[in-house]
C-alpha cells in the first residue's frame, strides 16, 4: 500500500535533481545530484518490496524466521549506494570549492580553460 | 566454529552455502583485485617515501600480470571458471567470473598500466608522488580489474565508483587550472552516469530478484518483456554514457587533454573500455531480446559515433583534444559490433577494444612526449618535429594508421571483422560508417602529422622558417618516456602483423559472449530443464524462500 505514495515521491525527487542539475551554477548541481542519489536509494527501497516491519534476524534455535521478514538486500545495496554517493558527493564539493576559488567561476559557463570559447578555426593547410 | 560442524547435519542447508572450502585455483580469480588493492593501501601508506614507490607498484602490476596470464591460459583452454565469496552458492554470494573475454582485457588493462607507470618516471613531478599518484593508480587498476572480472551486476556498480573516484584523484593531480575545469564536467557527467546505472540496477532488482550475471541470463527471458526493454534501455544510456557514444560524449573532449600526458594514457587506454566492455556484457550476453528490440537505435548511435568523432578531431588544434575525438570513434566502432551480433561482430567488437586499449594509451604517450619537445599543446604552435626527432614523427604516423585501420596495423583487423559481419547482415549503412570512420581518422591523423611533424615551422607567416621552439629530450625522457612508448608501438606492430593469437582468444570470448551456457555453468547455476515462470519475481520474502537470512543467523 505505501508504494503508492512512495512512487510519486520518487518521480518529485527525480524530477527537483533534473532542474536542478540543469542548472549551470556548480552549487545547485551538486543538489540536485544529492537528491537524485537519496531519490534512487528511495527507488532501489521501494523495488526491493515493502511488505514487512519484521527485522531480519532469525530467532536462536530456529533454521528459518517465524514469520514474514523484511527483505534486507535492498537496504544492503543502499547502504552502499549511500556511502559511495557521500563520498563522490564530498569530492565534487570540494572540487567546486577549489574551482570556485581559482577558476573565480561557480557558472559552468565561464569555465572555459579546457575548452576555450571563441576558438580559431582549424588550420586550412594542408 | 565447532557448534556449527555438529549443527550442520540436521541444518540441511546445502541451498545457499558451500561446506568445503574454495579450491586455490578459484582464489586466483580474485588475486588481480586483491593485489592491486592491498598495492595500493601499501602505497598509501609509505608514500612519503618516494624511492620505493615504483618499485612497489611495478611489483604489484607484474604480479597482476603473471596472475592474469595463468588466469587466461586456463580459461582459454578449459573454459570460464568462477568463484563465489563467501561459501555462498550462487546466486546469493558475489560471484567473480573469469571467462576469455574477462581476463583478456583485464590482462591488457594491466599491460597498458605497466607501461603507463615507466612512462611516467619522465614526467613525475615530487610533489604529485607525495600526493599519492602511485596509490590512485593501483586503485584504478583495482576498479578496472573489478569491474572486467566480477559476475554480479551491483558488484559491479561498487567497480565503477573505485574506477570513478581513483580517475578523480588522478584528474586533478597537479592541481593546475585547467585540471580542475576538466575535472568538474569529468565528474558530474561520470557520476551521473553511474547513478543511472543504479536506477536500472533497482528496476532489474525488483523485477527479476537477483542481481548476478548468470542468474539474471536464466531469468530474464521469463519476465515482464516491456519491463524489461526500459530496464535495458536505461543501462544502455548509463553504459553509453561511461563509454562515450555519439550523443553523450561531451565529458570526454573536455576533459582527458588537462592531466598529465601519462594520466590521459591511462584514461584514454582504460575507462571509456570499461564502459564498452559492460555494454557487450549487459547487452549480448544477458539481454539479447532486448539488444535485439533496440537494433535500429544501436546502429544508429554506432554510424554517428562512428563519422562524427574524425570529424571533430579534424576540427580541433589542440593536439591532445583531437586524440579525445579518436577514442570516441573507437567506441562507434564497438558499437557496430553489438549492432552486429554474429560472431564475426562480437569477436571483432572484442578485438577493437584490445586494439583500443593498446593504440590510444600509446597515441597519448607519443602525444606527451609531442608536446615536451615543441613545448606547445597546440597544434599550431607546433611543426618542424620531423627533422629534431624522427622517432617520434614515425610512432605517430604508424599510430594514426592503426587508428584508422590500414592494414597490416592492428587496427585493421577488428574492423576487417565488423565490416564483414556488418555486410553479411546486409546492413551497408553499419558497413560504409565503418569505411568512411577510416578515411577520415586517417585524414584527421594524416594532418595532424603533417602540421607537428612535416611543416617547417609554426602556423602564420613563419611556418617555412625553422620552429626555433623545439628542444631535444633529456636522457631521462629518452629513458622512460621515450623506451615506454617505443615498446609499446613494437607491441602494436608486432601483434599487427601476427594477429592469429588475438583473433583466436576473441573469437573464444566472443563464442562465450553469445552462447552463455558454458559461462552459467561455471557460475554453478543450473540450466533450465523446464521453464517456470512462477518461480521469477521476488515479490514475497516468505521464511522459506529466503535462504540466506536463514543461513546467516546460523
Amino acid at each position: 500500500m505505501i508504494e503508492y505514495f512512495m512512487a510519486p515521491l520518487v518521480g518529485a525527487f527525480f524530477t527537483i535533481a533534473v532542474y536542478l542539475i540543469l542548472s549551470r551554477a556548480v552549487i545547485q548541481m551538486l543538489l540536485g545530484i544529492t537528491i537524485l542519489g537519496n531519490g534512487v536509494n528511495l527507488l532501489i527501497f521501494v523495488m526491493g518490496r515493502i511488505n514487512s516491519e519484521v527485522p531480519p534476524i532469525v530467532p536462536p534455535g530456529l533454521k528459518q524466521p517465524l514469520e514474514a521478514i523484511a527483505n534486507p538486500l535492498p537496504q544492503a545495496l543502499i547502504l552502499t549506494a549511500i556511502v559511495i554517493g557521500f563520498a563522490l558527493f564530498t569530492f565534487l564539493l570540494i572540487l567546486g570549492y577549489r574551482a570556485y576559488q581559482e577558476l573565480d567561476a561557480d557558472n559552468t559557463n565561464n569555465m572555459r580553460l579546457a575548452e576555450p570559447s571563441g576558438e580559431t578555426k582549424p588550420p586550412l593547410s594542408y | 566454529m565447532a557448534l556449527d560442524n555438529i549443527a550442520k547435519p540436521e541444518l540441511e542447508l546445502p541451498v545457499a552455502m558451500l561446506d568445503t572450502a574454495t579450491s586455490i585455483a578459484d582464489w586466483s580469480i580474485i588475486f588481480p583485485v586483491v593485489i592491486a588493492l592491498m598495492g595500493g593501501a601499501l602505497l598509501a601508506m609509505i608514500r612519503h617515501s618516494r624511492g620505493s614507490q615504483i618499485g612497489f607498484s611495478l611489483l604489484a602490476v607484474l604480479a597482476i600480470i603473471g596472475v592474469e596470464a595463468e588466469l587466461l591460459y586456463r580459461v582459454i583452454v578449459n573454459g570460464p571458471i568462477a568463484m563465489t565469496m563467501g561459501n555462498w552458492l550462487p546466486p546469493f554470494g558475489i560471484s567473480f567470473v573469469a571467462d576469455a573475454m574477462s581476463v583478456g582485457f583485464a590482462l591488457t588493462a594491466a599491460f597498458v598500466t605497466l607501461v603507463v607507470l615507466i612512462y611516467f618516471q619522465a614526467e613525475i613531478v615530487p610533489r604529485e608522488t607525495r600526493h599519492g599518484f602511485y596509490p590512485l593508480v593501483m586503485l584504478l587498476l583495482a576498479g578496472v580489474t573489478g569491474a572486467f572480472l566480477t559476475g554480479d551486476l551491483f558488484n559491479l556498480y561498487v567497480w565503477f565508483e573505485v574506477m570513478l573516484i581513483a580517475s578523480f584523484g588522478l584528474m586533478i593531480i597537479g592541481g593546475r587550472k585547467i585540471q580542475l575545469d576538466g575535472a568538474i564536467k569529468y565528474g558530474f557527467l561520470n557520476f551521473l552516469a553511474t547513478t543511472f546505472f543504479l536506477v536500472g540496477l533497482g528496476y532489474l532488482y525488483g523485477l527479476l530478484g537477483t542481481l548476478n550475471m548468470a542468474d539474471i541470463s536464466l531469468v530474464a527471458p521469463l519476465a515482464n518483456p516491456a519491463a524489461m526493454t526500459a530496464i535495458a534501455a536505461i543501462f544502455f544510456l548509463a553504459f553509453a554514457m561511461k563509454a562515450a557514444a555519439f550523443p553523450v560524449n561531451a565529458w570526454l573532449p573536455a576533459s582527458y587533454h588537462t592531466p598529465d600526458a601519462a594520466v590521459s594514457a591511462l584514461f584514454g587506454g582504460l575507462l571509456t573500455k570499461v564502459g564498452a566492455y559492460v555494454l557487450l556484457r549487459v547487452l549480448i550476453a544477458l539481454l539479447p531480446e532486448q539488444r535485439d528490440v533496440f537494433d535500429p537505435i544501436i546502429t544508429i548511435i554506432a554510424i554517428l559515433t562512428l563519422i562524427t568523432a574524425p570529424l571533430g578531431a579534424i576540427a580541433q588544434t589542440n593536439l591532445r583534444r583531437a586524440l579525445g575525438f579518436f577514442v570516441i570513434g573507437g567506441i562507434g566502432a564497438i558499437l557496430a559490433g553489438i549492432a552486429a551480433p554474429s560472431i564475426k561482430g562480437v569477436s571483432g567488437a572484442t578485438f577493437y577494444v584490445f586494439h583500443a586499449m593498446l593504440t590510444m594509451s600509446a597515441f597519448y604517450l607519443v602525444a606527451g612526449l609531442v608536446e615536451r619537445v615543441t613545448q606547445a599543446t597546440d597544434t599550431r604552435q607546433m611543426g618542424g618535429v620531423y627533422a629534431s626527432n624522427s622517432l617520434l614523427s614515425i610512432m605517430f604516423l604508424i599510430l594514426v594508421f592503426a587508428a584508422a585501420g590500414l592494414p597490416p596495423f592492428l587496427g585493421f583487423w577488428p574492423k576487417l571483422l565488423l565490416t564483414e559481419a556488418a555486410l553479411q547482415q546486409s546492413d551497408w549503412w553499419l558497413a560504409g560508417a565503418i569505411l568512411i570512420n577510416s578515411i577520415l581518422t586517417s585524414i584527421a591523423g594524416t594532418r595532424l602529422w603533417a602540421h607537428i611533424f612535416w611543416r617547417n615551422g609554426r602556423e602564420g607567416k613563419k611556418s617555412e622558417v625553422k620552429n626555433d621552439r623545439l628542444r631535444a629530450l633529456k636522457p631521462k625522457e629518452n629513458r622512460f618516456a621515450l623506451g615506454a612508448s617505443v615498446a609499446l608501438v613494437l607491441v602494436i606492430i608486432i601483434i599487427g602483423i601476427k594477429p592469429n593469437i588475438v583473433f583466436q582468444s576473441a573469437t573464444i570470448a566472443a563464442k562465450g559472449l553469445l552462447q552463455t551456457t558454458t559461462y552459467i555453468t561455471a557460475v554453478g547455476l543450473e540450466l533450465p530443464t523446464s521453464v517456470t515462470p512462477t518461480s521469477v519475481a521476488p515479490a514475497s520474502v516468505s521464511p522459506a524462500s529466503n535462504p540466506p537470512a536463514s543461513g546467516v543467523a546460523q
